[in-house]
């Protein structure tokens, strides 16, 4: 009696547009997600993976030093890039939203998407011609009697790599946030007597809460997640959760400790996600 | 207007006839081909470290047998053995093992029984390379060897001397403080600090004390580290000066730098090296074997032996004389930087009959996990 209630009060329309997003998402992201959790449960045999339901690899994991070691840096580098490219970001995509026209913006936010049309790891690589000691910024300010200063394989190294990964994605979601934003209320907050900053602290970064948070929510994501920069420009030194899933997994096979190790992260960006998003759009 | 439509007609049946003939071609190109482009060359799958499936090393023979090389490249015994472990018998007619994991190969049943009467073991430099440890089970040789290296100190010239160089002490230098990096595998570290304690002829058969030694040895080296690198990583950060030393590595990176005039360098320190040695196998299950042990006869003839002395991505010494003297005539230049040269003072002969050289090996007391397990402390202490 339920279910047929249930059955008829069901949106035939609206369930068939949603439709392909709950296939997607059941297959490429749930799906996956299950065996990966499963997965942490296995047991690796002369390297290869058998199907067990066995702690040892949780219990191995939590144990270890080095995984909290790693885990610590990762949430704190992920949270110092977030922090710095909102910060970055911030000024452009003020200057973008409220100084620039239409055009002008437009062409930026296309400027802003170049980069993207290369390979992250090219744009990677390019920094180690920088950055090196021998390289191009050392060269410049070796001129000046300054130096060589040691930038590769440093967290400093790593954290140009996440911006480099991030922050064009973060200045567009901030920009089109602040672009929202209707002018009369800066307008007005002027007229009653707010100074610049004034308007920016009271109406402009709560009017433009959600891009801000979105935006910072984007780049913790992908700095958490990136092997790339830690790996190649930080010179796994020390090593982020995801060099430690390919160290697990390169030596011994141990794709069961490695997917516990991305459990963990699965749960961290969630825990994160949900709080950014809950204060994103708590009402005032 | 008739002219007109005629000509229309025409060309557009020569336009039908010349697509339909193009379409043809298109579907079905090998009827315009000749008779010996017809036969398609056979695939051999090969297992290796990088370069080995590289045209430098294997276009001739492709060329002379109307084979093609599909190379799968891996670091590191243990991620071999995973990529073996995962995929059906018979996908790999080649595995390049590193000398030290043939006995697992084996024992897993990978890898097939060779005849070691198609090899020139008569003619090898070494009495040990004949019998190498591992390539032989009751009698059957199930792996031939076909390059090896020594591992040590690579470093900068420019920063570290040949004297200071002679010591893993030098690891130590406050001078090299975040200037010595790592190649990011546990064994030749691991195996490296083994040897620095004194740890001969064994380095790796150590018992609970010794390898509690080798522990706190190489934590005492992480604040001297300044990162950990795969083979390309390593090679830039020799080449670009952010290292100025290396743990866990030898010639095979720093030889192919120092030939195109890098001021880098490997030695064997007074305390010992290590030697890396890589032998081939042929893949249980391959319908491939003929040609694949062909590949393997080609390597250990003078002209493959040079091949693989000389191989681009990174140098090896050759394992027959035959192919030393071949190496000499034709490019004397590496013979001898390399000291494969008679009277040369780094002639790996006589570095291995000084006792200087000791071969890697997998942990004899411990697991390769206990190993990992501090290799992954190390890097994130």
């Amino acid at each position: 009696m339920i279910f047929s209630n249930w059955i008829r009060s069901l949106d035939v329309y609206a369930l068939t547009w949603r439709l392909p997003v709950i296939i997607w998402q059941v297959l490429f992201f749930l799906a996956p997600l299950i065996f990966m959790i499963a997965m942490s449960f296995f047991l690796v045999k002369n390297y290869r993976m058998v199907e067990a339901f066995e702690l040892v690899n949780w219990m191995k994991i939590f144990s270890k030093g080095y995984f909290w070691n790693s885990y610590g840096l990762s949430l704190g580098l992920a949270a110092l890039a977030t922090f710095t490219a909102s910060c970055i970001a911030f000024p452009a995509s003020y200057c973008l939203a409220f100084k620039l026209s239409e055009t002008a913006r437009r062409w930026a936010i296309f400027f802003l998407i170049i980069p993207f049309f290369t390979s992250y790891l090219v744009r990677t690589f390019s920094w180690y011609v920088l950055m090196a000691e021998s390289g191009v910024v050392n060269n410049i300010i070796g001129h000046l009697g300054i130096g060589p200063i040691k930038m590769l394989n440093t967290m400093f190294a790593t954290n140009i790599g996440y911006l480099t990964l991030t922050l064009p994605l973060v200045i567009i979601l901030q920009t089109l946030s602040m672009a929202s934003i209707d002018k009369n209320l800066i307008e007005a907050a002027h007229n009653l007597g707010a100074g610049r900053v004034r308007a920016i602290v009271s109406v402009i970064i709560p009017a433009a809460r959600i891009g801000l948070i979105i935006g910072a929510l984007f780049c913790f994501i992908l700095s958490f997640g990136d092997f790339v920069s830690p790996y190649y420009l930080g010179g796994s030194n020390p090593p982020t959760l995801p060099i430690l899933i390919i160290d697990t997994t390169k030596s011994g096979q141990q794709w069961p400790r490695a997917a516990v190790i991305a459990t963990v992260m699965m749960v961290t960006l969630m825990l994160v996600a949900l709080s950014a998003i809950k204060i994103a759009y708590k009402k005032r | 207007m008739s002219d007109k439509i005629k000509t229309d007609k025409k060309s557009r049946r020569s336009f039908i006839k010349q697509s339909s003939g193009i379409a043809t071609a298109l579907a079905f190109p090998t009827i315009f081909t000749s008779g010996k482009a017809l036969a398609a060359p056979t695939e051999i799958n090969m297992l290796a470290w990088y370069g080995h499936g590289e045209a430098d090393v294997v276009a001739e023979f492709e060329a002379m047998h109307n084979v093609k090389f599909k190379p799968k490249y891996y670091a590191g015994g243990d991620n071999m053995l995973a990529l073996i472990a995962q995929s059906p018998p018979g996908t790999y007619d080649l595995i390049l093992s590193d000398g030290e994991f043939v006995q697992q190969l084996d024992q897993a049943g990978h890898i097939q029984q060779l005849n070691p009467s198609d090899y020139p073991f008569d003619d090898f430099i070494h009495d040990d390379f004949k019998n190498f440890p591992g390539h032989w089970r009751d009698g059957n040789l199930y792996s031939a060897m076909i390059r090896f290296g020594f591992l040590g100190v690579s470093y900068n010239r420019n920063a570290v001397s040949e004297k200071e160089a002679m010591s893993y002490n030098c690891f130590w230098n406050k001078n090299l403080k975040g200037k010595v990096g790592h190649f990011d595998w546990h064994l030749p570290n691991l195996g490296t600090a083994s040897l620095y304690n004194g740890n001969i002829p064994s380095p790796f058969n150590l018992d609970s004390t010794q390898w509690g030694k080798v522990q706190q040895t190489m934590m005492s080296l992480r604040s001297q580290s300044g990162g950990f690198f795969d083979y390309g990583g390593s090679f830039n950060s020799l080449k670009n000066g952010e290292m100025l030393a290396m743990c866990g590595i030898g010639d095979w990176i720093t030889g192919a730098l120092e030939r195109d005039g890098a001021p880098v360098t490997s030695v064997v320190p007074e305390e010992g090296g290590l030697q890396w040695t890589e032998s081939y196998c042929i893949g249980k299950g391959s319908k491939k074997a003929a040609i694949a042990n062909e590949f393997i006869r080609y390597l250990l003839s003078p002209k493959g032996q040079v091949k693989s002395a000389s191989m681009a991505a990174y140098p090896a010494f050759c394992v027959t004389n035959a192919g030393q003297a071949a190496l000499r005539k034709e490019n004397f230049f590496e013979a001898q930087r390399t000291g494969q040269i008679d009277g040369a003072s780094n002639n790996p002969i006589k570095l291995i009959n000084d006792g200087r050289i000791h071969y890697r090996d997998i942990p004899v007391q411990q697991s390769l996990e206990d190993w990992n397990d501090v290799w992954s402390e190390y890097k994130s202490s």
